[in-house]
């Protein structure tokens, strides 16, 4: 084995990303704690239909399944008002989810259906619908970032207290775009949440090996703005965090900067299974399930009882396979689709 | 002839600057959606088309940026998809190109991806061309992004174009690149060149379609279209042509997106000859995509062409140097010579379909 010195060939000594420890937060209301299990299961459920589907040869291109890391962007889109405006990334499934937008007219725009969200244009790496307050997903890690801003930005020219939420890998903090956005965000006091799902590896790189930071947080105290890092597969602690920065930025403190530790649970894309990763870390995370977490919270309190939370889970299997036999059921669009809606 | 004056000192006629601020204060008074942001705009930016805008619309609607030219167009991205009409204001053209993931991957996919859900109305202001500041502040944007499905480039060359066209822009719901030769702008203090064209009044500014090119000079020998600055060097040669005889016929396409073909076929079907001229670099230039479609459409049978266009390089500082490399008056002269010179035979506007 070669021995190097140059500082960009060394892998850095401590590669293991341990999870935070375990501090339970409270319990808002039986009512809230089944909704988000009820999103967070859907989530679930759905990805295990991609994942089985694109496997199958029925999705063309390609998929990014945001299995485990559905606390955060439940505890997030619950947490924020209907017309509360969010951004989505290229794992934008569960985010899609998480607001609202329909299992079905998602999954048939996953596959490239006529009756998808975005009529079979936008695809696994586009999906959304503005009438749920998802904006288009922006596939390009970084780029939406500043456009987050002029959400957010439109909304206060216009005199409303809307909140935008713009959800972002930890890739993004190394795109100057979103240092251009984080500063402009905070010096002009935008209302936007900057939600960043860290899972620790950028597409496949292990983010100690890119970046020196021990939390992402602290180059949003660089911008002097308000930031946290949470425990993002705890979907209560993210619920009460997003519940609280979105009530101050709706009455004017500015942005914040939100970093929620949580993991993937599948690889990157596609077929990849994530082989990069040291096995006792998946271990440690898979143990860390945010929606087993969430069960044995519930059920150790009293607060909804098994057959309840059973009786979500198999409503969200079935609103799953609703989707999935929506999607197969659309026609593929016309062709004369693709010639529409560049200009409005 | 007059080659060079600053403004100030050619006169009271109204120049491209003013049409462009009468037409964006007239809009901002319709329509409170329109605001503009740009770095240095307070101040008027460095061409001074935002001078005054301040003071009569507050800072709220004239928006002073950090040199963020990414975070500027994407904010500008995400406001429009909330129904604001953003001016964006670059001092010079050049910087664009540090916003170019935004124009290109967000902003002119944003519509088509999402199937039609949203909509992104942005005028994109951009000072354009060679003005001796080196290669970086050189560039012809509207070259640049003239492959870019999604966008408009309008390219006007005069106070009543400028005013026409910019009307017609912030009445659309969709993204424009308007760019605007350095040397034209006549803002005070900068170099104008050929100011007897370049000037002049433009009513009350009434809009002017896309796509509508302008036949500046009838000819009947040789049809010569050109953009921008080059619009007016051909136009200074026409004149020079016609003392020796030979009537030219100048077209300027005014937007080169969407780029209108057909009154340059007609002109060409007359005359037979046709020469293009344009300051960008010749590889990826509108000349080449013209001469395309005129071949096509079967103009070009018996026809004679040229293309004047830049060298595909930089454009280099020293004053010399910038004229060597820049399209001039002589070589659009030897061009008109040398395809006067060789038999045509034109089509006949009988023959277009």
């Amino acid at each position: 084995m070669s021995v190097t010195t140059k500082p960009w060939a060394v892998e850095p000594e401590d590669n293991l990303w341990e999870p935070p420890p375990v501090d339970p937060s409270p319990i808002p209301s039986p009512e809230v704690a089944r909704e988000l299990y009820r999103r967070m299961v859907l989530i679930r459920h759905f990805e295990d239909r991609v994942d089985v589907l694109f496997k199958a040869g029925r999705i063309p291109g390609t998929i990014h399944l945001s299995s485990g890391q559905e606390a955060t962007v439940v505890g997030t889109c619950a947490a924020l008002r209907d017309d509360d405006l969010i951004t989505l990334t290229h794992r934008g499934h569960g985010q899609a989810l998480a607001k609202g937008v329909d299992p079905g007219r998602l999954m048939a725009e996953i596959m490239g259906r006529a009756d998808g969200v975005f009529r079979g244009k936008g695809g696994s790496l586009h999906v959304g619908d503005v009438e749920k307050g998802a904006m288009p997903a922006l596939a390009i890690v970084g780029a939406s970032s500043p456009i987050a801003d002029g959400l957010a930005f439109a909304e206060v020219y216009r005199g409303g207290d809307g909140v935008v939420c713009n959800f972002h890998g930890d890739g993004s903090v190394n795109k100057g775009e979103w240092h251009e956005a984080m500063n402009m965000a905070a010096v002009w006091r935008l209302p936007v949440l900057f939600v960043c799902e860290n899972n620790f590896y950028a597409s496949t790189t292990n983010l100690r090996r890119v970046l020196l930071n021990d939390q992402l947080s602290e180059r949003a105290e660089a911008y002097r703005m308000r930031n946290m890092t949470i425990d993002g597969n705890d979907v209560l602690a993210v619920y009460a965090a997003i519940g609280d920065a979105a009530r101050d930025a709706r009455a004017g403190a500015g942005p914040m900067f939100i970093e929620c530790l949580t993991y993937r649970q599948a690889g990157h894309k596609r077929n990849d299974t994530g082989k990069y990763r040291p096995a006792e870390e998946v271990s440690v995370w898979m143990a860390r399930d945010p929606i087993d977490r969430l069960r044995a919270r519930l059920l150790d309190e009293d607060v909804v009882d098994a057959a309840e939370l059973d009786a979500l889970d198999a409503e969200a299997a079935d609103r799953a396979a609703a989707a999935e036999a929506f999607a197969l059921a659309s026609p593929e669009p016309d062709r004369a689709v693709a010639f529409e809606d560049l200009h409005a | 002839m007059p080659e060079m004056t600053t403004n100030g000192a050619s006169g009271a006629r109204p120049t491209i600057v003013e049409a462009l601020r009468s037409v964006i204060v007239d809009e901002m008074d319709a329509n409170g959606d329109v605001y503009v942001i740009g770095e240095d705009i307070s101040q008027g930016g460095a061409f001074q088309a935002s001078v005054g805008l301040l003071d009569r619309f507050g800072a709220e609607r004239v928006v002073d940026a950090p040199i963020s030219e990414a975070a500027i167009v994407g904010l500008a991205i995400g406001s429009a998809m909330r129904g604001l009409h953003p001016i964006v204001d670059f001092q010079y053209g050049d910087f664009l190109y540090a916003a170019a993931d935004q124009l290109i991957q967000q902003a002119t996919k944003l519509r088509y991806m999402s199937g039609g859900q949203v909509a992104v109305p942005m005028l994109i202001h951009l000072p354009t061309g060679a003005s001796g500041r080196g290669a970086q502040h050189a560039n012809c944007l509207e070259a640049s992004f003239f492959g870019v499905p999604g966008v408009r480039v309008v390219t006007p060359t005069t106070p009543r174009d400028t005013a026409g066209l910019m009307r017609t822009a912030l009445r659309d719901p969709n993204i424009v690149l308007f760019c605007i030769h350095k040397a034209l702008y006549g803002t005070e203090g900068r170099e104008l060149l050929y100011p007897e064209t370049s000037t002049g009044e433009f009513g009350a500014g009434e809009a002017i379609p896309y796509g509508s090119a302008r036949v500046a000079r009838e000819g009947t020998d040789v049809t010569v279209v050109a953009n921008l600055l080059m619009f007016h060097r051909s136009l200074a040669v026409a004149d020079m042509a016609a003392e020796e005889g030979v009537s030219v016929e100048v077209i300027d396409p005014r937007t080169i997106v969407p780029f209108d073909v057909d009154t340059v076929a007609d002109s060409v079907a007359r005359t037979g000859r046709l020469i293009t001229v344009e300051e960008s670099p010749r590889r990826a230039g509108w000349g080449g995509y013209l001469i395309g479609e005129l071949a096509r459409l079967g103009v070009l049978v018996g026809a004679v062409v040229e293309r004047i266009a830049a060298p595909d390089l930089p454009v280099p500082f020293a004053p010399n140097l910038e004229k060597a490399v820049i399209p001039n008056e002589g070589q659009i002269g030897e061009a008109i010579g040398r395809v006067i010179s060789t038999d045509a035979t034109p089509i006949g506007v009988e023959a277009l379909t």
